[in-house]
């Protein structure tokens, strides 16, 4: 067990801690949830100077518009630290920059990398993602919106639904099926849509948090040029599972669970019954407590991963409980929350935007929202099969008749 | 940087396993359970060098730390090995390196790296305790009686926590001393309540006992890491062997959600049970130290009693005999629970360690 970082990794960090003391005042305020209004100027100004920094899109090869550093995760790792400890915004955090831009520079053409990768990493170009439908969500490969080719371009019709960011995202990751004839797997293209298109109608979906969050989008004869396409027609479920891989990461985060921790105590302690602060009374403390266990083995848990990465090495059963332990644990240090609130945190009024609610919404709008991570982003119940299957080596599930 | 074990740490643990893959059975661990024990089990661990993990190479033993000390005990859980480890191997050497003065380090861990003693472990008075617990040490002399002491059975000495003087070696063949051996829940390792009536004892006072609590305490949760992990891999195997339906009972989504819960808890405690060792071994510079000690262990006697009662289920009927001998992991589980202060009072004093409770 060798804990100690190398000089070159010792200079990064006090780097961005001086980094931070000097221009920590110009970052956006912290919202959390992700993405649930368009980055604004003073959002877009901080991704530049970020970026300029090497601390947002810092693998990002040059080209691109990027930091252009070589992969190191043990970098990407202390940056990430730096920021949340001190409170700072790590930039623009939305599904181009977390999910579209490594999906790209893992399968996209040189053009469609150029083309896309600079603006989106700067926050100029925002994108949504259009996998899920009415009658396909965790049975994903059997979703029913097509595109056919007329008069060499794609006519896309149909539906998406719970689509975080469409109502102010310019660009759609569309998973399609292009080629009906053939197997489910085989028959999707993962195509590249401009929202403005003729044909794209958005429609908000009211959630249980109250925020503008989801959508429906409606699509009827959008045309596309064929090389919106990625990595090629009917390899639309290879580039899918790229993405998703890159979301399931981002939904376990450790470092999230350490500052709502964190958080959670400050209330405790603030908050009184009788006069006395929740958190001098046993019962909440234990509460706490058994929290705090369980964030500490998330917190060491992604340092294995992390240290294992490094190595090259594969994480295996250990990278597959991730968003599933993550996700579940999250929630439930807002459930405290909610009960610390009490009767007295039950008025509810969310803004628009998350940094403008007061302390028990947000803690009202993170309980609800974080049910929906839960689900989102392959749900709860889809996970555990995974973790069986591919982490256990369980048995398959019995295919449906006719399946592929 | 490098977390978790270490190249020779690995190498180690694989010959550790593969040892006890050999020795230990069903039936060796059924004649162990009526026996109190495997004396022949323990020689040959002393043989791989267990007894001296954390003896300084300067007394004889191979100077290594909690975090190797963990591995082992991790190894020992997973084989349900009926043997002492926690009270012979970890309590008294470190309470010697951390309490004793030169002269009782000289003495008595060159004895330790042997095995030519063992130790009995009785550390109500600092972990606190629902049963009997009443010492009082008057001119270098142990008077009153204390319940429950650990891996009592073929022990030599005891390792006695005191109320306020730090701890106390104490030979078992002493005049004054009466051992009442006691059978455990865990029949792998037997208890021994024990009285003394004014008998000479080494005091050991020279620093923070609370520390050697600490480390005894994560190499417990390492132990029931463990066994746990070895119930969850004999759920999954059965799982996958047992037909009901015409199917695999593992491929039944009731089943393998069952199995993906357990893992899901306890995959995370094994970098969790790391990093709360390895602090132990740097816990003068690691302010943390404690409070990880004993969240590592209540946490892992929560998600241990999950695992055991989860996998137990998945085996049915057959988990519930001891036909699999599957109930000497289920019983490991539960008795570490209860020793060295179970997951309440860990977590109550990791919030006093916080500063978030008084103490």
């Amino acid at each position: 067990m060798d804990l100690t970082l190398s000089d070159r990794h010792r200079a990064l960090q006090a780097e961005v801690r001086c980094f931070i003391a000097r221009h920590g005042h110009l970052s956006p305020p912290v919202g959390g949830g992700g993405g649930r209004v368009r980055p604004d100027r003073r959002a877009l100004d901080w991704q530049a100077r970020l970026i300029e920094a090497g601390y947002a899109a810092r693998f990002v090869p040059r080209a691109y518009g990027g930091h252009g550093a070589a992969p190191d995760v043990l970098e990407a790792a202390i940056i990430a630290e730096e920021f949340t400890r001190a409170g700072v915004s790590p930039g623009i955090q939305g599904q181009g920059i977390r999910m579209l831009v490594p999906t790209l520079l893992e399968v996209g053409s040189e053009e469609q990398r150029r083309r896309w990768i600079p603006p989106t990493i700067r926050g100029e170009v925002i994108w949504c993602q259009g996998y899920s439908e009415p009658e396909a969500g965790s049975d994903l490969a059997s979703l029913r919106t097509r595109a056919d080719v007329v008069d060499g371009r794609f006519v896309i019709n149909g539906q998406k639904i719970w689509t975080s960011s469409a109502h102010f995202a310019d660009m759609m990751f569309l998973l399609c099926r292009t080629e009906p004839d053939r197997p489910r797997h085989e028959g999707l293209s993962y195509l590249l849509v401009p929202m403005d298109a003729p044909g794209i109608e958005v429609r908000p979906l009211p959630t249980m948090t109250g925020h503008a969050t989801f959508n429906e989008v409606f699509l009827t004869d959008v045309r596309v040029p064929l090389d919106a396409v990625v990595l090629g027609r009917g390899k639309g479920w290879q580039v899918a599972n790229v993405t998703l891989r890159h979301e399931r990461l981002l939904l376990g985060d450790a470092a999230k669970l350490a500052h709502r921790l964190h958080r959670l105590r400050g209330l405790l302690e603030r908050t009184r019954v009788d006069g006395v602060p929740l958190i001098r009374m046993p019962h909440w403390r234990e509460r706490l407590m058994r929290l705090q266990g369980e964030v500490l083995a998330m917190k060491c848990h992604q340092m294995r991963l992390l240290s294992e990465a490094a190595r090259g090495q594969d994480s295996g059963l250990g990278l597959l409980v991730v968003k599933y332990a993550g996700t579940v644990l999250a929630w439930r240090l807002t459930a405290l929350a909610v009960d610390a609130l009490g009767d007295a945190g039950l008025p509810y009024e969310p803004h628009d935007d998350v940094a403008e609610d007061d302390e028990p919404t947000t803690w009202y709008a993170d309980h609800m929202y974080d049910l929906g991570l839960i689900i989102g982003g392959g749900s709860s119940n889809i996970q555990k099969n995974i973790i069986a299957e591919r982490g256990l080596g369980m048995p398959r599930e019995p295919r449906p008749q006719g399946g592929a | 940087m490098e977390f978790g074990p270490d190249e020779n740490q690995r190498l180690f643990d694989a010959a550790l396993r593969g040892f006890l893959a050999d020795r230990v059975t069903v039936d060796s661990r059924r004649a162990a359970a009526e026996t109190g024990g495997d004396a022949a089990l323990w020689r040959g661990l002393c043989g791989l060098g267990l007894a001296g993990l954390l003896v300084p190479e300067e007394h004889g033993g191979t100077g290594l730390g909690v975090f190797d000390a963990a591995l082992a005990a991790e190894a020992l859980g997973h084989a349900a090995a009926p043997t002492p480890f926690l009270g012979t191997a970890v309590l008294a050497p470190l309470a010697l390196r951390l309490l004793g003065a030169k002269a009782q380090r000289d003495a008595w861990l060159p004895r330790l790296a042997g095995g030519e003693i063992r130790v009995a472990a009785a550390f109500g008075a600092l972990a606190g305790t629902t049963g009997r617990c009443a010492l009082r040490l008057e001119h270098g002399r142990l008077s009153g009686e204390v319940a429950g002491a650990l891996e009592a059975a073929e022990a030599t000495h005891a390792l006695v926590a005191l109320p306020r003087e730090g701890m106390a070696l104490v030979a078992l063949d002493a005049a004054g001393v009466t051992v009442r051996p006691r059978r455990s829940v865990d029949r792998l390792r037997p208890l021994a309540d024990l009285s003394f009536a004014a008998v000479p004892v080494e005091v050991l006072a020279g620093g923070d006992a609370g520390r050697v609590l600490d480390a005894g305490r994560v190499v417990l949760a390492a132990e029931t890491l463990g066994a746990a992990q070895a119930m969850l891999g004999k759920a999954v195997a059965y799982a996958g062997e047992r037909r009901q339906f015409g199917r695999a009972i593992g491929s039944f989504q009731a089943v393998k959600h069952a199995c993906a819960e357990m893992a899901a808890a306890l995959e995370p405690c094994r970098a969790f049970v790391w990093y709360a060792a390895h602090a132990q071994d740097r816990a003068e510079e690691e302010p943390e130290a404690r409070m990880l000690a004993a969240h590592a262990k209540a946490h892992l006697d929560e998600v241990g009693r999950e695992v055991a009662r989860g996998a137990t289920e998945v085996h049915g009927g057959m988990g519930f005999t001891e036909l699999l001998g599957l109930p000497f992991w289920f019983k490991r589980i539960l008795a570490n629970r209860q020793l060295l202060g179970g997951p309440e009072r860990c977590r109550e004093e990791a919030a006093i360690a916080q500063g978030i409770a008084a103490a």
